[in-house]
């Protein structure tokens, strides 16, 4: 019986949020085994083993490359039942999300998503998971032998180890069926924090007045190592890409330390920021319902309160 | 080109969320229900490809008869028929299983990338693969060139472009369409539109929701003058222990 858990990489990296389900993984004190498909830097397969994994499989066929759904849960599905894993853990990302999914229809799994910490095993295996967008939670009983879980940011605390993994390489048998699309371009912001992994949001909505008064909300990002995020209104008015919506219909972040300025914090928004561990709230609007979720209230403009605060923090360091 | 839009019957965004029965079951009550809003965009999506190269649309729901006035909704829009699966949506698989047995013969499957209630975020994949087609999600861009299909999808940090071909299902989020609201005229044809009741396949649920569980209040706000920011800045240090 073991754990096996998904590393998946962008640009020969490993994502920090499958670092986070590999200390998940440990957490269940089963024996884990990580694999990581496509081309991936050796000392990045490592780290697998740095946070308690004690196998790395990697699946360096090429046409692996292209982060193709259905191939990525033909591999991975078949690395269960070679490993014979009876627990599948990955990251909530838009990759990881349907290959566990599909690796559960093929595998029989019980699959659940959203999963906000570790699991009761007291008396069977259930696990606390995220509904109504982190309005509520819900207790979830997994009955099969065979589990999939989705992993939310922070479900589990890294933690490294003394461990060292010993990196195998995995052969795959692939078939025409398993390319069933073709990615024809990607664009991707560069030289920034990701949204979903950033440790810290700083966010801005209406009150920042437009798009080109964005570079003085970036500036507090870079001194703060933090990925920058907006409301729905100001993507909507193209002042800043979708991807960077936080909201309801948006990204859902869980940051150490969210920063909102100029966000009146309607429900929608706060819907995509309630799991961050403490949120700061920057409106000129004393009334601003945002005040009510926050944990530290600055009434003022945006464009005087942001660069004595970017000071504040240069000055820290 | 036979179009399934499958469509959830979920609270209001603005809903506040509440639990009953000793935390076992969703308080509805003082709740208006929607459909949910990206399953609107996949909806919108669906009816615009029916105006602009011929379609049939039908809309599916699985839940229980107090889904109807939401299922008639979506006819108002323009969807052509539906069918509901009468059955209390309880997890993503048995819903999943559900609509792939109604999904075979159509050429394009669209529904929301997640439901707002449970937010799963993964229908669609397992009803690709039970279906053997291909899936993708959020899909926030799809047009129809022949049997080709071009796609723009949501990831970190970005886009990816796709191309595959019909049969397939999508997971659709904005800016794919706009919303649309019903007419006067789509809301009088809507109530002569066929909505087809089955009941649901047998399927072993392996996940069982045992409570519900709100998150703890949150303390009150501690207001930080707008010429303090070193305090601020020492507080999250100190106190919050977030820098």
């Amino acid at each position: 019986m073991s754990v096996l858990v998904f590393l998946e990489s962008a640009d020969g990296k490993v994502r920090k949020t499958s670092l986070e389900a590999v200390s998940y993984a440990v957490a269940l004190g089963k024996p884990v085994t990580a694999i990581a498909l496509g081309a991936v830097n050796a000392e990045e397969l490592a780290l697998a083993g740095k946070y308690g994994a004690s196998k790395v499989l990697h699946a360096s066929d090429e046409r692996l490359n292209q982060p193709l759904v259905k191939a990525y849960a033909s591999v991975i599905g078949k690395a269960m039942q070679d490993e014979n894993a009876e627990v599948l853990i990955l990251a909530n990302s838009s990759l990881g999300t349907p290959v566990a999914a599909m690796v559960a229809v093929k595998t029989g799994a019980a699959f659940v998503s959203n999963v906000v910490e570790l699991p009761d095993t007291s008396s069977g295996f259930s696990v606390k998971r995220s509904i109504y967008t982190g309005k509520a939670f819900a207790r979830v009983e997994m009955k099969s032998g065979k589990k999939v879980l989705t992993l939310r940011k922070n479900a589990a605390e890294m933690k490294e180890t003394s461990g060292q993994a010993e990196v195998k390489p995995y052969a795959v048998s692939l078939s025409e069926a398993d390319f069933n699309a073709k990615i024809t371009s990607t664009e991707k912001a560069t030289g920034e924090v990701l949204l979903p992994e950033a440790e810290i949001v700083v966010s801005g909505g209406r009150g920042m007045k437009g798009p080109e008064h964005w570079g003085k909300l970036e500036e507090l990002a870079h001194v703060l190592h933090a990925g920058t995020g907006c409301s729905k209104p100001v993507s909507d008015m193209g002042w800043r890409p979708h991807h960077e919506h936080v909201g309801q219909t948006g990204v859902k972040v869980a940051p150490q330390l969210y920063i909102a300025i100029g966000i009146s914090g309607a429900i929608q928004h706060l819907a995509g920021v309630n799991s961050s561990k403490c949120i700061v709230v920057i409106n000129k609007d004393p009334e601003a319902p945002f005040f009510k979720a926050a944990d530290y209230g600055v009434v003022g403009d945006a464009f005087d309160v942001l660069p004595r605060l970017t000071e504040a923090i240069k000055a820290a360091k | 080109m036979k179009i399934l839009v499958c469509i959830t019957h979920v609270p209001d965004t603005t809903s506040r969320i509440s639990f009953s029965d000793n935390n076992t079951r969703f308080e509805t009550n003082g709740v208006q229900f929607i459909i949910g809003p990206y399953d609107d965009y996949a909806l919108a999506r669906a009816v615009e490809l029916k105006e602009k190269m011929g379609a049939t649309v039908t809309v599916l729901n699985v839940g229980g008869a107090e889904t109807e006035p939401t299922i008639r909704k979506a006819l108002a829009i323009g969807a052509d028929d539906a069918i509901r699966v009468n059955a209390e949506p309880t997890d993503s698989f048995f819903v999943a299983s559900q609509i792939a047995e109604h999904a075979k013969g159509f050429d394009l499957v669209l529904m929301g990338r997640e439901s707002i209630d449970y937010n799963g975020g993964v229908v669609h994949a397992m009803v690709g693969e039970m279906l053997g087609v291909p899936s993708f999600s959020p899909v926030m861009k799809l047009d129809i060139e022949g049997t080709g299909v071009k796609m723009a999808r949501e990831i970190e940090g970005g886009k990816e472009y796709l191309e595959a071909s019909l049969p397939l299902v999508a997971g659709c989020q904005e800016p794919i369409a706009e919303w649309k609201i019903p007419n006067m005229r789509g809301i009088m044809s809507a109530k002569t539109k066929p909505i087809t009741v089955v009941e649901p396949k047998a399927v072993d649920k392996n996940v069982v929701v045992q409570k519900f569980e709100l998150p703890a209040p949150k303390g009150a706000v501690k207001m930080i003058p707008a010429d303090q920011m070193t305090d601020l800045v020492n507080r999250l240090k100190t106190e919050a222990k977030v820098l």
